[in-house]
């Protein structure tokens, strides 16, 4: 392949990464307002469009049209940075998911991720450390004590759940025996999934993905009803929009890291045997993701319209008190069977 | 004592189980609920496509009857104005002229009729009084409007139209029973007017 080829292949690639992430928080707004409704045996937004399908346009249309309030006594600098983090941080991470296998066009392999390091796992992780950068930062400029509560709440939180959240993925990695993503998807054939040898590690990976993602019932840093929207009380406009368009895109990309680290990525279980061309075997893969990528989101929805708000110290008591010890014990008993199986 | 309720509980302060306290039994519980509305048909009225339909009493705005040969049937015998709780209602007479039999039923005829629809509670009060059955309650809404002025309806809309197809249904309030109470001689109201009769 020569090097003209390889970026175009790979800046195509970044720009249908990005758009996807895009257009699917786009719609995770939507579906939002939609499950929400059905499970409030109400219809949601069916006016812009048949069933409301163009109520994501018409929000952004609303959210861009808004006027831009800076408050005087913030910090205008930081006060921009914010979002920009926020944004930021939330699409990068898709850059280290496998969408898929690889394609073959013209004699030429075309992996579907844009890159593989060999350290993805952790680069994820890395990357969800500086989203709370985006929430504190942009908290902390509003110079408002809601807002500055809201950014307290959101860091205390996400430092408490990750670290549960990078015991659970030792004890994974210790299974899996590689960092990389594409190594562990490769590994999840037929039915092979994480989840089967990782139950418990799933578990918790899943309520620390909840915290990281701020949603219900983690979602203290909003709190509409006792914070007025917390960290982001004195944002208006894109800014605002950002922020809550960043957290789709974080529970989007959750959802396929989930996807990928727990249920097989885009490996589904018989394809081998129907005896497909590599290519379509590729393409289908990439559906069964977006598959089970959609179940996960869909599912962050179904908590979120189920499960009622923690108090704060509750939630604190769970992140120290319980997940971090059960995932130590996670970790041991991974090791244990480790040391039994290969002994 | 009776109980107010047939679904109190005693509320026990026991420890909750292990597995009470995982609560993943209980979300999981929580999960089914809302999947089960999720499928559940919606109770939604979709509004200016789909209409709820009035119940047969429902009172709304108000409006003046002609009879049959298009003539009006108010003689602004004043019945309504006096009967109406809210006094919303005013009227002036006048004497009918020679030529004008087409147009108003009897001598007298209310020249000016003015409801001022802020003021009325629409208890339909006014169409009981009414003697002539003139004047009912329909299942139309009050337009909305920006000025309080606009709120007095006067006869141009109150008067329904001369021509037959657009006359306004009143077949809902307007039946053989609401005719015999309002001529039954037990009832004091219609006293005078029994005695109108003999």
């Amino acid at each position: 392949m020569s090097i003209s080829l390889f970026i175009i292949y790979k800046v195509v690639l970044v720009v249908v990464v990005f758009l996807i992430s895009l257009f699917i928080a786009m719609y995770s707004t939507y579906a939002e307002r939609k499950v929400a409704a059905f499970m409030q045996d109400r219809l949601g937004p069916n006016r812009a469009g048949p069933f409301g399908i163009l109520q994501p346009v018409a929000d952004g249309v609303k959210m861009f049209m808004k006027e831009e309030i800076i408050p005087q006594v913030s910090n205008k600098f930081l006060f921009i940075l914010g979002p920009s983090i926020a944004m930021f941080t939330s699409c990068i991470t898709g850059a280290v998911v496998p969408w898929g296998t690889s394609l073959h066009i013209g004699g030429h392999e075309f992996a579907l991720q844009v890159t593989d390091i060999n350290i993805g796992i952790l680069y994820v992780m890395a990357i969800t450390s500086i989203g709370v950068y985006g929430i504190m930062i942009g908290g902390w400029a509003s110079n408002n004590k809601y807002s500055l509560l809201g950014a307290l709440r959101a860091s205390s939180q996400m430092i408490s759940y990750e670290i549960a959240m990078g015991l659970a993925i030792i004890a994974l990695v210790m299974t899996t025996g590689t960092l990389s993503l594409k190594g562990i998807a490769a590994q999840q054939t037929g039915w092979h999934w994480n989840v089967f040898y990782q139950p418990l590690g799933f578990l918790i990976f899943l309520i620390c993905a909840f915290a990281e993602t701020n949603r219900t019932p983690f979602d203290l840093p909003e709190s509409d009803s006792e914070l007025i929207g917390g960290y982001h009380t004195e944002y208006s406009s894109m800014k605002l929009g950002f922020y809550l368009f960043a957290e789709y895109i974080n529970m989007f990309i959750s959802s396929a890291i989930m996807s990928t680290l727990y249920f097989g990525g885009y490996n589904m279980p018989f394809i081998g045997r129907l005896g497909l061309s590599p290519n379509l075997a590729a393409i289908l893969g990439i559906v069964f993701l977006f598959a089970k990528i959609f179940f996960f989101i869909f599912f962050f929805m179904w908590v979120r319209w189920t499960v009622p708000r923690f108090r704060f110290d509750q939630l604190m008591n769970l992140g120290w008190k319980i997940l971090i010890p059960l995932s130590i014990f996670n970790v041991a008993i991974t090791g244990f069977f480790i040391l039994l199986l290969h002994k | 004592m009776q109980a107010l309720t047939t679904r109190s509980k005693v509320a026990v302060n026991k420890k909750m189980t292990f597995v009470e306290r995982l609560y993943i039994p209980a979300i999981l519980g929580g999960l089914r609920i809302t999947l089960n509305h999720f499928f559940k048909k919606k109770v939604t009225i979709s509004y200016p496509e789909e209409k709820r339909e009035f119940a047969p009493v429902f009172r709304g705005q108000h409006v003046l009857k002609r009879d049959e040969n298009g003539a009006e049937r108010c003689t602004a015998c004043g019945l309504c104005a006096v009967a109406c709780p809210a006094e919303a209602i005013t009227m002036v007479a006048a004497e009918r002229k020679p030529g004008e039999e087409n147009l108003y039923r009897e001598e007298k005829y209310a020249s000016v009729y003015e409801i001022n629809m802020l003021r009325c509670i629409f208890c339909g009060l006014c169409e009981e009084a009414c003697p002539k059955e003139a004047i009912f309650l329909t299942d139309r809404m009050v337009d909305t409007d920006y000025v309080r002025n606009n709120f007095i309806y006067g006869k141009d809309k109150l008067v329904e139209p001369m021509d037959k197809d657009k006359r306004i249904d009143v077949s809902k309030r307007e039946t053989t029973e609401t005719r015999e109470f309002k001529t039954h001689p037990g009832y004091a109201h219609n006293k005078l007017y029994t005695k109108s009769l003999k």
